[in-house]
């Protein structure tokens, strides 16, 4: 028997991006226990319902989260049409797809950078988001912001993509294909990553299902779920399988989700030939009257947006359950028996976004 | 097939390949058409009508429709654009470029020209002047209706209308005497 | 693509809370989502289940007072902690035994049940002042 010890993890912490705070348990170099705290930037977003209407709550969701944040406005917005039972044109599904997935592959390769960074691969780090960022300047040349995009609004979208623009975005994911590409292979066959990453905080399928891991954490362990598959949006006229593997290290994680950076990319193109004319968005009379828990696949996996309304303006209830929330008792499990130095990567291996957890 | 060095070559071009950020200061900023930057007001097409103080999320939007003025503060503003989609006159709009920081959150007030406010308040006053004159008439109609029936009961129409009138006349009336307000701080 | 069920809301009573849990779980479902709400006068909590093969979602409602005691699903179900410890603190909704209760430090919030109305309490008092009356 060792000498046990705790040592206190965060919230602010070099790795971090964002503040969580572990206490962990440790005897001599290993995590015997961790337990987790969270609750440092809390902001009570969903008692805004009281103050604002549902029109309104549109903006106030996207604000949810700096990185997801087209997919927050998206599962609300998707959640209130549902109760009103608003058929939403075709063209504002295709355009919701497209502005989705542009926003997974951004939030995945800002991950792989930060990934990157936490195993001291400096250089690899600012490659990703180089070319992260020619992924931004596509989101903000179509939507007028970087991170919030402010397209969504019940009924519809409120931007319009023209046929040059998409040619325009077909050419240059074309250019951040054969660089995603490339940096699949430093990422996957690079000898210094490979042993960084393989074998650290395996997660079998059975614990990842028992502890209800959700998104690419979940889909590295095997689980085949992708909220996509439901046919939201466009997905439903869209192919795609789910990106799954076998192995749930970190190793794994990693994989998946540069897998689905490339699946993106085929999806916008599937999306960018099938995109029928039409209205940008239908209008919208009356008041939400009922509830509904609206699931939608955001970069870090599965989110559910629970929105009740009862014929009135102010809805009753709005909740968020964010993917990260999910996949923090799936991290407190990988981090059991995992050596000292590996609990950085842990971290990051759950893509944690702390401040849309807390909402 | 795991090596080492995979990543030599890209750094390498890397190294002899220009810059992909911008020397920004010495560099202009580009931004997109598109971007939503700041919100702008082409003031004398405001009609006050109050729509985006009442749709703006962070409530940073103020009107007062008897001064004609229209005040933002713009360090509240989250330039969701919300306001201008909804604005009947389409006189909001999003501009590309950012707000310029400053030291205190402030608020931004823009004044109507006195021309604008000067037509308005003579529409103000010709309104008023038409109200008078249909109420007048009603009047003169209902009491020669009295006359005629010799019915005690005033017209319930009429009876509601004489108290719109001294309304509308004192509403056009601190108007007319607001001094030639100064133009926006702008 | 699979044609996706609709979302299935079955109402239980506060007795049945724990074996319905135990049935979802032993069907193989993944515990997905719990969530409280405050409406017209009673807590709406909500415990949902997803298969992750066929897409079906069901979520357990459970109707409850504000002053009545709710099992805490934890030890059937360990991934609710966070959950149950949500509902706790942003509705002040009475969880018995919770695995790892964080006792309203979980969002380190200073105000006590912030997302319930402040009147809740008072106006079912007197609504039950007056019903007896």
């Amino acid at each position: 028997m060792g000498n046990i010890s705790v040592v206190p993890f965060g919230p602010q912490h070099p790795v971090l991006p964002e503040p969580i705070h572990l206490d962990l348990v440790i005897e001599d170099e290993k995590v015997i226990e961790a337990v987790p705290s969270i609750g440092f930037v809390h902001r009570g977003l969903e008692s805004l319902i009281a103050k604002k209407d549902y029109n309104e709550m549109v903006y106030v969701a996207e604000r949810t989260c700096g990185i997801c944040s087209f997919g927050h406005g998206m599962g609300y917005v998707e959640a209130v049409e549902k109760i009103m039972n608003i058929e939403i044109p075709d063209r504002a599904r295709y355009l919701r797809t497209i502005w989705m997935e542009l926003s997974r592959m951004h939030s995945h390769l800002l991950w792989l950078g930060l990934l990157a960074d936490a195993f001291g691969y400096e250089s690899l780090f600012y490659h990703c988001w180089r070319i992260r960022e020619q992924v931004l300047d596509m989101i903000e040349e179509s939507t007028g912001g970087r991170v919030i995009f402010s397209v969504n609004k019940v009924g519809g979208v409120m931007k319009d993509m023209d046929a040059a623009m998409l040619a325009r975005f077909s050419e240059k994911l074309g250019e951040v294909e054969d660089q995603v590409i490339a940096v699949r292979k430093n990422f996957l066959y690079d000898k210094t990553v490979q042993l960084r990453l393989r074998g650290v905080g395996v997660l079998t399928k059975q614990q990842a299902h028992d502890l209800g891991c959700a998104g690419p954490f979940g889909r590295a362990s095997g689980i085949a779920t992708d909220m996509r598959t439901r046919g939201y949006g466009a997905y439903g006229d869209l192919e795609f399988e789910p990106i799954t593997s076998n192995e749930g290290d970190s190793f794994a994680r990693c994989q998946c989700r540069i897998d689905e950076i490339l699946q993106s990319i085929d999806l916008i193109r599937q999306a960018m030939g099938m995109i029928p004319d039409g209205d940008l968005f239908v209008p919208v009379k009356g008041n939400p009257n009922g509830e509904y828990f609206m699931r939608i696949e955001q970069p870090r996996g599965e989110a559910v947006y629970y929105v009740k309304g009862s014929g009135k303006p102010y809805l009753n209830r709005l909740r968020i359950r964010t993917p990260t929330f999910a996949n923090l008792p799936g991290l407190c499990e990988t981090l059991k028996g995992a050596d000292y130095a590996d609990v950085p990567i842990l971290i990051l291996t759950i893509d944690p976004c702390i401040s849309c957890t807390e909402r | 097939m795991s090596t080492f060095l995979n990543f030599t070559g890209t750094l390498l071009k890397n190294l002899v390949s220009k810059p992909v950020t911008k020397n920004y200061p010495e560099e202009p900023a580009v931004y997109p058409e598109r971007m939503r930057g700041r919100i702008v007001i082409d003031i004398d097409q405001c009609i006050s009508c109050g729509l985006c103080v009442r749709s703006c999320p962070p409530r940073c939007i103020t009107v007062d429709k008897n001064e004609g003025t229209w005040t933002i503060n713009r360090f509240d503003c989250i330039a969701c654009g919300y306001c201008a989609s909804k604005c009947p006159k389409k006189c909001l709009k999003l501009i590309p470029g950012y707000q310029k920081p400053g030291r205190s959150k402030a608020a931004v007030t823009y004044h109507k020209s006195e021309e604008v406010m000067e037509a308005e308040r003579k529409k103000a006053a010709e309104m008023a002047a038409k109200k008078a004159a249909a109420l007048k008439a009603a009047k003169e109609k209902a009491a020669a209706a009295g006359a005629g029936t010799a019915a005690a009961k005033p017209m319930p129409a009429a009876g509601a209308a004489p108290a719109a009138k001294p309304v509308a006349a004192a509403d056009a009336a601190p108007a007319a005497k607001t001094p030639a307000a100064e133009k926006s701080a702008e | 693509m699979i044609k996706c069920p609709e979302n299935e809301l079955i109402v239980i009573e506060k007795g049945e809370l724990l074996s319905k849990c135990m049935e979802m779980k032993v069907n193989g479902l993944r515990f997905s989502q719990a969530c409280a709400a405050f409406y017209e006068g009673n807590y709406e909590l909500s415990y949902s289940f997803a298969d992750d093969e066929t897409y079906e979602y069901k979520t357990l409602r459970l109707v409850a007072g504000l002053d009545e005691e709710i099992p805490s699903i934890t030890q059937i179900i360990p991934t609710a902690v966070f959950y149950e410890n949500e509902m706790a603190e942003m509705y002040g909704v009475k969880i018995q035994m919770i695995s790892l209760d964080y006792k309203n430090k979980l969002y380190r919030i200073n105000e006590e049940a912030p997302l319930l109305p402040k009147d809740a309490k008072a106006k079912n008092a007197e609504e039950d002042a007056g019903g007896k009356a």
